[in-house]
């Protein structure tokens, strides 16, 4: 039976050793610095990279987590700390529920309620979408791990005389604050290679763009654009690219890894 | 010498639960009381009462009147934050802040508190503190390792300094040893006795030698009522209610 239950994780650790073997075999000769650090060149023209994707990435995660992540802890903590009723099993519903939602119909939403107000495809309205995926996972995670901290904890901070909001933000959430912390980074990770939401907001750039309320390229977009294309010199860049991103998805669960380390 | 608190037909529910009968009884200044009783006697719900604790419990009310110094602690001149400054709390089962060195577990009620203290005001505070807990000497050269690494009888002291460190008038202990061996439990109850002088301290305990060696006055409950309340000698030598001679001389409980 043993045997049964180490067939089971070897199944589930097997696809992510064949997709990174894979990977570095076909995205392996692509990956060379000017990928890093140059535009994308027009087809049949060798070199070229995705370097505006690189920072439309950046910018676009940066942006979604400036107003999320504070969003994200504030309502986890309420959930936590003092979501009794009606009203905090509604969120928590409604949470549960945004991350189960594909995040092509986030895309959507992004679309109608920013691009076509606004027309024109932005940053924002990627960010716009990417929050509905970030928020809800952040919340959960925050409200979960701050349950984690016993009654007694909270109990001692009151005895104190300590007023209960500065209890709760300096002594409860302080306690936890690496695994919050870990949630957030796990939720980055995830926004960081979506593709759907982007395409109907932020769409895409073959250029390089700083204002926020113009398309932004963006590393997952790049990809999918490489990889339907008919030329094969492009499809070695969706290779890179998608080399590229994974390991910045790597990178992100590597520290949040050692942040809950830490904690121990 | 007068009555910090005065307690005037105290009850209290928990939804429909009556847990605290009409309980009477007032506790001197600078005196140590030892609340005794079976399990289940109200003691620690009796206690709780003292800081306002049990504020956030839901379904829990009382009625009677509480009052400190003169001043029922449920009137709106009393904010429960500054009331809880006044009458510190340790509990039953040690709980450091986790994530904190000894030192800060010291500081943190005293820097939350609003006070605006400098470096030096803080190293002093700590060190008072802890010397009155009568735990520097063995934490002295450790004050920057987390609270949570000390044995479990330290850490009870560490909670004792963390609540004498914003100066209280009052300490309330909820069965304050019932987590620690037998050597621990020598070192907070001479830690008492120690303090029994400048502060006002109310200790419940099922321990009847403990409250025998540690207190001025004993009050004996069970079932939610006070039995009776007196002078430690008096109550276990000759107490004046049946059930607590029987519960002293180990009939029940």
């Amino acid at each position: 039976m043993k045997a049964l239950f180490c067939l089971g994780a070897i199944l589930v650790i097997l696809p992510l050793f064949l997709i990174l073997f894979d990977l570095l075999i076909k995205g392996g000769k692509e990956l060379k610095l000017t990928l890093l650090i140059d535009l994308p060149h027009p087809v049949g023209e060798p070199g070229g990279g995705i370097a505006n994707g690189i920072a439309g990435t950046f910018v676009v995660t940066l942006l979604t987590m400036l107003w999320s992540v504070p969003t994200a802890v504030l309502c986890g903590i309420y959930l936590a700390e003092y979501g009794k009723g009606k009203f905090a099993s509604a969120v928590r519903f409604a949470a549960d529920t945004m991350t189960g939602v594909p995040s092509i119909i986030m895309g959507i939403f992004g679309y109608i309620l920013l691009v076509l107000p606004m027309k024109r495809f932005s940053a924002w309205a990627g960010a716009a979408a990417l929050s509905m995926i970030f928020i809800p996972v952040v919340v959960r995670t925050t409200e979960e791990m701050l349950r984690t901290v016993p009654t007694t904890v909270r109990e001692a901070a009151l005895a104190l005389g300590i007023a209960r909001w500065k209890a709760t933000l300096r002594i409860t959430v302080r306690t936890v604050w690496p695994g919050i912390l870990t949630g957030i980074l796990l939720a980055m990770a995830r926004i960081l290679g979506e593709t759907a939401p982007l395409l109907f907001t932020a769409l895409g750039n073959q250029f390089w763009q700083t204002r926020l309320d113009q398309p932004m390229a963006a590393v997952p977009l790049q990809v999918f654009t490489y990889a339907i294309s008919p030329y094969e010199d492009w499809h070695d860049k969706a290779w890179a690219g998608a080399l590229v991103l994974i390991t910045m998805v790597l990178l992100i669960n590597i520290a949040a890894r050692v942040l809950t380390r830490e904690k121990r | 010498m007068g009555n910090v608190f005065e307690i005037h037909d105290l009850s209290s529910w928990f939804g429909e639960n009556h847990v605290l009968k009409k309980i009477r009884m007032d506790i001197a200044r600078n005196s140590v009381t030892s609340v005794m009783g079976p399990s289940g006697c109200g003691k620690s719900t009796f206690i709780r009462c003292l800081n306002r604790m049990h504020d956030m419990t839901p379904g829990f009310r009382i009625s009677g009147r509480i009052l400190l110094d003169g001043v029922d602690i449920h009137s709106e001149r009393i904010d429960p934050v500054t009331l809880r400054r006044r009458v510190g709390m340790v509990f039953q089962q040690p709980n450091p802040f986790p994530r904190m060195s000894v030192s800060e577990n010291v500081a943190v009620g005293v820097k939350l508190n609003g006070k605006k203290l400098s470096r030096g005001e803080i190293a002093e505070t700590v060190e008072r503190s802890l010397t009155m807990a009568a735990l520097w000497p063995e934490v002295k050269d450790h004050l920057d390792q987390p609270g949570i690494s000390l044995s479990g009888g330290q850490q009870q002291r560490l909670c004792i300094a963390r609540a004498l460190a914003v100066q209280p008038e009052v300490l309330l202990m909820d069965e304050p040893c019932s987590a620690l061996d037998p050597g621990s439990t020598a070192k907070i109850e001479e830690l008492i006795e120690d303090l029994s002088g400048k502060y006002t301290i109310v200790v419940v305990t099922h321990n009847m030698q403990q409250a025998a060696r540690i207190s001025d006055q004993v009050a004996f409950f069970l079932v939610g009522e006070l039995i009776e309340m007196d002078k430690s000698g008096k109550i276990f030598t000759n107490p004046s209610d049946k059930r607590t001679e029987e519960y002293i001389t180990g009939r029940f409980g």
